[in-house]
């Protein structure tokens, strides 16, 4: 039998539904792997070993009953920004150290139910602000197949984890690029579904408006079999809706036939030619499988990233308010003025944290409100509208998920613009509520280190389902194919 | 100088709970947080605990729109909540959820009116807005404010569904805002939104001004019985000033209930900024016309329509008829009493006089006054049969109000039965007549000797004599019958 850290979900899923494993097996693989590596790559903040020991004797007593579970015994890894009952949530933060999450988010609490095992929660850059993993308060993630490079972030810890083998599948969230770039950086796929596909109840706010729970998985088949089991509208969200579309039909229908147009405001100048190239080979590919392949224009894309940084660090600031100290988390002891004692505990946070919160507040106030906040909410408003447009010729778009392959550790720490850049590519999708999707494609080697390279399709809100019929069609050819990664760079 | 020779201007912000509803306005912990222990009406939603959400409670929005309907004002047909930012203890996410009227938020509901008599004089205080938003927590300071050591929070209230009505400054005394606030405690309970008894159910904050003098605004009046009280306090004290030849400094003072005194905020309260946007968390509300209507067919009969229906269908006067929907209890209780004695000009009466003093008397709601509608019936059908005199009436439901027994065991405890035996009646004339031998002797010729011994009989019997008996067997016996 092939190692269980190497099979997939499907793989897993079915093999302990039909009794030939346990989920005490798995799960007591995948600690042993984790015990082996998380030392290097710190993915993990915190590993589950009792409560996924104990998850796992409950699902082999269920399938022992007879029951079949779509995720039965699947191992999964969760950013430690959604709340897993009983395990602690940091959000990559000194804040919350030591708070322990009193409920489950409903995706979580839809992941057990169908089966999965968490068997931790996995680093970030704090509150989900950063695109590398270096803003965690807890170090940064580093990327198995490089050691001088960067996981990508800010969900770095998942990405790693299932790049690594560490998890089968693993779920992140995707404000602004988050799953996406760590996917790309890692060789994953990594999926950042439409605005109000999956529940945010139970995901600790950074942008509301923008945000989504995401998921990355070595293969299409997994990223399916773990998003169908999350799908859904949850009554505890008000921004969740249906969609009345089957993943399994998606997976199942061909390309032919498809129109693709690709974004020319993201793939022209800035973009490094082995990222240009990994996405001309897709596009032929698919063209050889019957895709129309055109050019699509959103002209007003190059005011993304201003209008994305202002939205969400005003939505940020107003967020991260909670973090008092009143309630939860670190409240160092103290006498005297509360005001005090709030910038006590707030001081807490990470320096680019308190740049957020400084610059979403001021972008708020009065005065400035209508200046900053306002008019990146009516452009958000065009590009809506431009994205529209572009899908009545297209019916999927194809661009760079990042302009360059994984770049350095400490490479772009000095400059926040810098590291504001590297979501150029991404934030447009979650300005309009796409549905987005990393396929990996390739590999780019320099002095000696292979890197991996990916490009994101991008489909009308509510059409998730196309992004998996194109990936799927794309991993059936051989050319998106994602494997397990061991430090520093050995594909195994 | 008498108050009224100033020209007074206030405007009213009243938060109204809508604690009508099971549950909170943005989580299923329930609407009714009284007399629980501290912190245990909570969840992680009203707890702000992180990664928790806001889900707008639906009926809230009936709620709120049945009241911008009986308020006469235009309603949003789409509309959106906004974060009013600002950090105070009682606050779980330190930014509350409320409605705005700029920076991209739409309340549910502008541009009103709620009229009232007053005085004989028809009045129409225009509304300006009506908001949902989310009560905040309670700080308890255990030792007083200024005094306590350290503050606790009870938690157990926030995210309770508040709306803010907010009135233009068209309230010209402070009577006229006893009125109002009546009023609007009447549409509220018809509306059957709001219990305004229960403590915190209405809350104030008010502008006042004299004389186009600066504006004050009083912050902190935690009942709708203090309202009055506090705008007396702000307008006799501004009267003062400019009576002296000052001029009153615009500022936020607090009411504060054991003093009876208005205070200024100690420190001077810098223009807060509250960097309003839309709330990311809660969908923008739409409202088709089919909806609305629905709501609007579901609202009950409201206080004018039922004044008006109290003048067609019982033949009262429309002052009194006024009189009573101006409280929701007493016009039920006028209902109910109605049902059970047929003659509504005499319960309308009854009600106006003998029960509104109780009421007086012991500072209590209609609803905790021992006198039911069934015992005042009871004791009305005794009056009209006779058995008992209306002034004994009068005494009976003292009676009743204060031990709670039925009149008629009353009426028998206390001998208060009219005395209608021609006999016995005789007996004690006779006797009045032995002890009274000059009063019957100029009663052949005086009637006010008549009447006097007629009294005198009605003494002995300590009123319980049926006058008409009484008359008739003294004449008779001064006719030497
Ligand atoms: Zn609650």
């Amino acid at each position: 039998m092939e190692a269980v850290f190497k099979m997939g979900a499907s793989r897993i899923a079915s093999a302990v539904n039909a009794g030939e494993l346990s989920a005490k097996e798995v799960v007591t693989a995948y600690l042993e792997r984790i015990a082996e590596l998380n030392g290097k790559l710190n993915a993990y903040l915190h590993v589950n070993s009792t409560g996924a020991r104990r998850a796992a004797s409950s699902v082999d007593d269920l399938v022992v009953r007879g029951e079949k579970l779509n995720l039965a015994g699947v191992p999964v890894a969760v950013k430690d920004v959604i709340s897993v009952r009983g395990l602690p949530i940091t959000c990559g933060s000194r804040v919350l150290r030591g708070y322990v999450a009193p409920y489950d988010a409903t995706v979580v609490n839809r992941l057990k139910r169908a089966g999965a095992i968490v068997l931790g929660t996995t680093n970030t850059d704090e509150f989900a602000m950063g695109s590398s993993t270096e803003n965690s308060a807890y170090g940064a993630s580093r990327n198995p197949w490089a050691e001088d490079r960067v996981p990508g972030g800010s969900s770095g810890g998942s990405a790693v984890a299932v790049s690594g083998g560490m998890a089968t599948a693993a779920l992140g969230t995707d404000t602004g690029g988050s799953v996406r770039l760590p996917a790309c950086f890692t060789g994953l796929f990594g999926l950042k579904p439409s605005y109000g596909a999956l529940s945010r109840y139970g995901l600790v706010s950074y942008a509301n408006s923008l945000e989504q729970v995401g998921v990355f998985a070595r293969s299409v088949d997994d990223l399916a079999l773990v998003y169908s089991a999350m799908l859904g509208a949850d009554p505890k969200d008000g921004t969740t809706t249906n969609f009345s579309w089957s993943i399994r039909d998606a997976l199942s229908r061909g390309v032919e036939g498809l129109r693709l147009g690709v974004v020319v405001e993201m793939s022209g100048e800035g973009i490094h030619e082995a990222v240009s190239s990994a996405l001309s080979t897709t596009c032929k590919e698919l063209e050889r499988n019957g895709v129309s392949v055109g050019e699509a224009s959103i002209k007003h894309m190059g005011y993304s990233l201003e209008a994305y940084y202002l939205i969400a660090m005003s939505e940020a600031s107003s967020n991260l308010a909670r973090f008092d100290g009143v309630r939860y988390g670190e409240h160092p002891a103290f006498e005297g003025d509360w005001n005090e004692e709030y910038s006590r505990v707030r001081s807490l946070f990470g320096l680019e944290v308190k740049r957020r919160i400084i610059l979403g507040a001021f972008a708020l106030s009065a005065g400035y409100q209508e200046m900053y906040y306002g008019r990146a909410s009516r452009f958000r408003t065009l590009l809506i509208h431009e994205f529209r447009e572009a899908f009545k010729q297209f019916d999927v778009l194809i661009a760079p998920t990042s302009p360059t392959p994984p770049f350095r550790f400490g490479e772009k720490t000095q400059d926040p613009l810098t590291m504001y850049l590297s979501d150029v590519d991404t934030v447009p999708v979650n300005l309009a509520g796409l549905p987005a999707l990393n396929v990996p494609v390739g590999t780019f080697t320099t002095d000696g280190t292979t890197l991996p390279l990916g490009v994101q399709l991008i489909a009308p809100y509510g059409r998730d389902d196309l992004l998996f019929t194109v990936a799927s069609q794309l991993e059936r050819s051989g050319l998106s194919s994602a494997r397990v990664v061991e430090p520093w760079g050995r594909i195994v | 100088m008498a108050e009224s020779d100033h020209r007074v201007m206030i405007g009213l912000e009243v938060h109204v709970q809508l604690n009508r509803l099971n549950t909170k306005l943005f989580c299923g912990c329930r609407a009714e947080y009284q007399g629980l222990p501290p912190n245990t009406n909570v969840c992680p939603v009203c707890l702000g605990l992180p990664g928790s959400l806001p889900v707008l409670n639906k009926l809230a929005v009936n709620h709120a729109i049945m009241v911008a309907k009986a308020l006469n004002c235009t309603i949003s047909r789409s509309f959106n909540f906004v974060r009013k930012n600002y950090f105070y203890p009682d606050m779980t996410k330190n930014f509350q959820i409320s409605q705005y009227e700029k920076a991209g938020g739409v309340p549910v509901a502008h541009s009103g009116w709620l009229g009232f008599a007053n005085d004989s004089l028809e009045r129409r205080i225009r509304i300006r807005r009506i908001q949902i938003e989310e009560d905040p927590g309670r700080l308890e300071h255990p030792e007083g404010i200024g005094s306590s050591k350290y503050v606790l929070v009870d938690y157990n209230r926030a995210g309770v569904g508040l709306l803010e009505i907010v009135t233009e400054p068209d309230l010209a005394s402070p009577d006229e805002a006893r009125v109002f606030i009546q009023k609007l405690r009447s549409v509220l309970e018809h509306l059957g939104v709001c219990d305004t008894s229960r403590e915190g159910a209405i809350r104030a904050d008010a502008n006042v001004s004299v004389d186009g003098g600066n504006r004050v605004e009083v912050k902190n009046i935690s009942s709708y019985k203090e309202i009055v009280k506090a705008i007396e306090f702000e307008v006799l004290r501004q009267t003062k000033i400019i009576e002296a030849g000052g001029s009153v400094s615009r500022e936020t003072r607090h009411w504060v209930e054991a003093k009876g005194m208005t205070i200024s905020s100690r420190q001077k309260e810098e223009e807060q900024d509250y960097r309003y946007f839309p709330e990311p968390d809660i969908p923008v509300v739409s409202l088709d016309e089919d909806a609305l209507q629905r709501i609007f067919d579901s609202m009950p009969e409201l206080p004018d329509a039922r004044a008006k229906r109290f003048v067609e269908q019982y033949g009262l006067k429309s002052y009194d008829a006024n009189v009573l929907v101006l409280d929701k209890g007493l016009a039920d209780y006028f209902e109910e009493t109605v049902r059970l004695y047929t003659n509504p000009k005499t319960v309308a009466n009854w009600i106006q006089s003998e029960i509104l003093r109780q009421l007086n008397e012991k500072k209590i709601e209609i609803n905790q006054l021992a006198v039911t509608p069934g015992y005042l019936a009871e004791m009305l059908h005794m009056i009209e049969t006779g058995e008992i005199s209306g002034k004994i009436g009068k005494r009976v439901l003292v009676e009743v109000a204060n031990t709670g027994l039925p009149p008629r065991v009353v009426v028998e405890r206390l001998g208060l039965t009219r005395i209608a035996d021609v006999e016995f009646i005789r007996r004690v004339a006779e006797e009045v007549f032995r002890e009274n031998p000059d009063a019957v002797e100029d009663a052949k010729r005086d009637q006010e000797a008549v009447n006097y011994l007629i009294g005198q009989v009605m003494k002995k019997t300590r009123g319980r004599a049926d006058p008409e008996v009484a008359n008739k067997v003294v004449r008779q016996l001064l006719n030497g019958g």
